[in-house]
């Protein structure tokens, strides 16, 4: 896809330019401001819980345009230790030994849908997405443009 | 660093430029206690207007300098947290008590001066 | 023919060569039967019974200025002139209550008017009227489209604006006095209405540099376990921009659906009426003399 954004995450700076992108294609798409601050807050989230618990990982953005919604899929991944009861730790109250349990719990709240894949030595993928509804008008009006 | 800290009568102002490394958020917190120590200042305003995330690690930090403050004696203030930065936060299920608010940074220091004027036993 | 700049979508259709003289004499006749021509026009137009919130006048003005517009168009090609007038006609007439299905049923009468006009005159050469109507029939259709794109564009800005001035109307935030602001909810509070109220309680707590908000639920029926937590980050949030927020009017039955919920009401301040909650808010931000027992009770909410 065209516009599928690519961010590797190596260190904590790392988060400062996943953030921006996030915003950025979240305005693309048309999320309001504070749709694009919930989006940038939970990549930072899921960003740094890569440099805490594997170092170095990659954060796919992706926009998926729907007839009747649209959404920004982020995809966290890394090739790290894993996490041995993900439930768990998507648990309120829960906290790792690095004290950063918050994160992703936090970055769940913050999105629609969240899933959480795990295998212990070969690493961990978050996979989360944000929707946007469209209405009547705004799906009409696209059609119309695209005709043109 | 993109934070600039100035003095102000007993207070310390940190002004946040732009967005922060989670390296340069640690800084911040070593170089605001330090500080305090130093200048033997009775408050702290931290002022985030510019950050447009505040995620749980920012805002731990940010508890965490208001409590250390406290151990030596100063009060923190954190001011110009944007609405959009607000609504993110409480998403999350931190304990946000330690931090004390004020919208901008006249309301901070007017905050700061009630409470290091002996009107502030309640201490939070 | 170029549509191409006329900012609507126009349909793909075949553009046959058009012989100029033919097109010229097309017009031509139009023009001079116009008056018979648009008299018919009116007469289908009220034996379908359209427009009828507009009077016979009315209806005679418009179709005068659309006749010429139409044959304008068929002539130079170019539909910009025609589209323009459409906006405007619309935008008169959308508040009326003229309905799209009428648009469209007008535009579409002239079509059928002028056509069978072009038949009666040519019927004795089938050859002539089938290019007359080659060359006629794309042209009127793009005419006809372009008119009914006009009106629905139109519409569509209009029920922007409606939603919008609904959407503001149904959570009004008011200013009192300088730095306090009043939340009052009334009706029906659900999940996608709680966020827009809470959006909108915190940028006016930005814009008015308001310190303390009153929230006053005394016209919230029910409430459920998601709203309560809905009320409770609004709360917070605005706690965290500066603002003390004042819960008023929360009936016994809500209070108790809350308990039986287990939220964690430990952090809202809250008083029984809004009377009572406007006075609590001016003490906070010290209209009236503070009791030291009050100071502490406001840096705990």
């Amino acid at each position: 896809m065209e516009d599928e954004v690519r961010i590797p995450i190596t260190s904590d700076a790392d988060l400062v330019p996943a953030r921006a992108e996030g915003r950025a294609l979240a305005n693309s798409l048309g999320f309001s401001r504070t749709d694009a601050t919930l989006i940038a807050t939970a990549i930072s989230e899921v960003a740094r819980n890569i440099v805490v618990h594997a170092g170095c990982g990659e954060i796919l953005m992706r926009p998926q345009r729907e007839h009747d919604r649209y959404g920004l899929v982020i995809i966290a991944r890394d090739a790290g230790p894993g996490i041995r009861e993900t439930e768990a730790v998507l648990e309120r109250g829960y906290t790792s030994r690095a004290g950063l349990g918050l994160g992703l719990p936090g970055a769940r709240r913050l999105m629609d849908e969240f899933h959480i894949v795990s295998e212990l030595g070969k690493g961990t993928t978050v996979t989360m997405t944000k929707w946007r509804f469209r209405d009547e008008l705004e799906r009409l009006r696209d059609k119309r443009h695209r005709r043109g | 660093m993109s934070v600039a800290i100035l003095r102000e009568r007993d207070y310390l102002i940190a002004s946040i430029q732009s967005d922060l490394t989670d390296a340069e958020v640690l800084e911040l917190r070593d170089t605001l206690s330090e500080r305090v120590g130093r200048y033997r200042a009775r408050g702290i305003v931290v002022d985030v207007t510019a950050l447009d995330v505040i995620d749980s690690f920012v805002a731990r930090s940010l508890g965490s300098i208001a409590v250390t403050a406290r151990l030596r004696g100063a009060e923190t203030v954190i001011v110009g947290i944007q609405p959009d930065v607000a609504i993110a936060m409480v998403q999350f299920d931190l304990d946000l008590e330690p931090l004390r608010t004020a919208l901008d940074l006249d309301e901070a220091l007017t905050l700061l001066d009630r409470r290091t004027q002996g009107d502030g036993e309640d201490g939070g | 023919m170029d549509f191409e700049n006329s900012g609507v979508a126009q349909p793909r259709l075949p553009a046959p060569a058009i012989e100029t003289s033919l097109l010229h004499e097309l017009i031509a006749y139009l023009r001079e039967n116009r008056t018979n021509l648009r008299e018919q026009w009116v007469r289908r137009i009220t034996d379908t019974r359209l427009l009828r919130v507009m009077t016979p006048e009315e209806i005679f003005s418009e179709v005068t200025a659309v006749y010429e517009n139409y044959v304008d168009a068929l002539e130079t090609g170019s539909v910009e002139t025609l589209q323009a007038y459409a906006r405007d006609l619309s935008e008169r007439i959308i508040p009326r209550g003229v309905e799209t299905h009428e648009v469209l049923g007008i535009v579409l009468l002239l079509r059928d008017v002028l056509a069978r006009a072009l038949f009666v005159k040519y019927q004795h050469d089938t050859d002539l009227l089938t290019r007359i109507l080659d060359a006629y029939e794309p042209a009127a259709n793009r005419i006809a489209v372009t008119v009914g794109v006009s009106f629905v564009e139109e519409r569509e800005r209009v029920i922007r604006e409606q939603q919008e001035a609904i959407r503001e109307l149904s959570t009004p935030v008011l200013q009192v006095r300088e730095r306090l602001l009043i939340l009052p909810i009334i009706g029906v509070l659900d999940s996608p209405r709680a966020r827009q109220l809470t959006e909108q309680l915190l940028s006016a707590i930005q814009s008015n540099r308001a310190k303390v908000v009153v929230i006053d639920i005394t016209g919230v029926a029910t409430i459920d376990v998601t709203v309560a937590n809905h009320l409770v980050q609004a709360v917070e949030a605005s706690r965290l921009m500066g603002a003390s927020a004042i819960i008023t009017g929360l009936s016994s039955k809500i209070a108790q659906t809350l308990v039986d919920l287990g939220v964690d009401l430990s952090m809202m301040k809250t008083v029984g009426d809004l009377q009572g909650g406007l006075e609590e808010a001016e003490r906070v931000l010290g209209y009236r003399p503070m009791a030291k027992g009050a100071s502490a009770s406001e840096a705990a909410g």
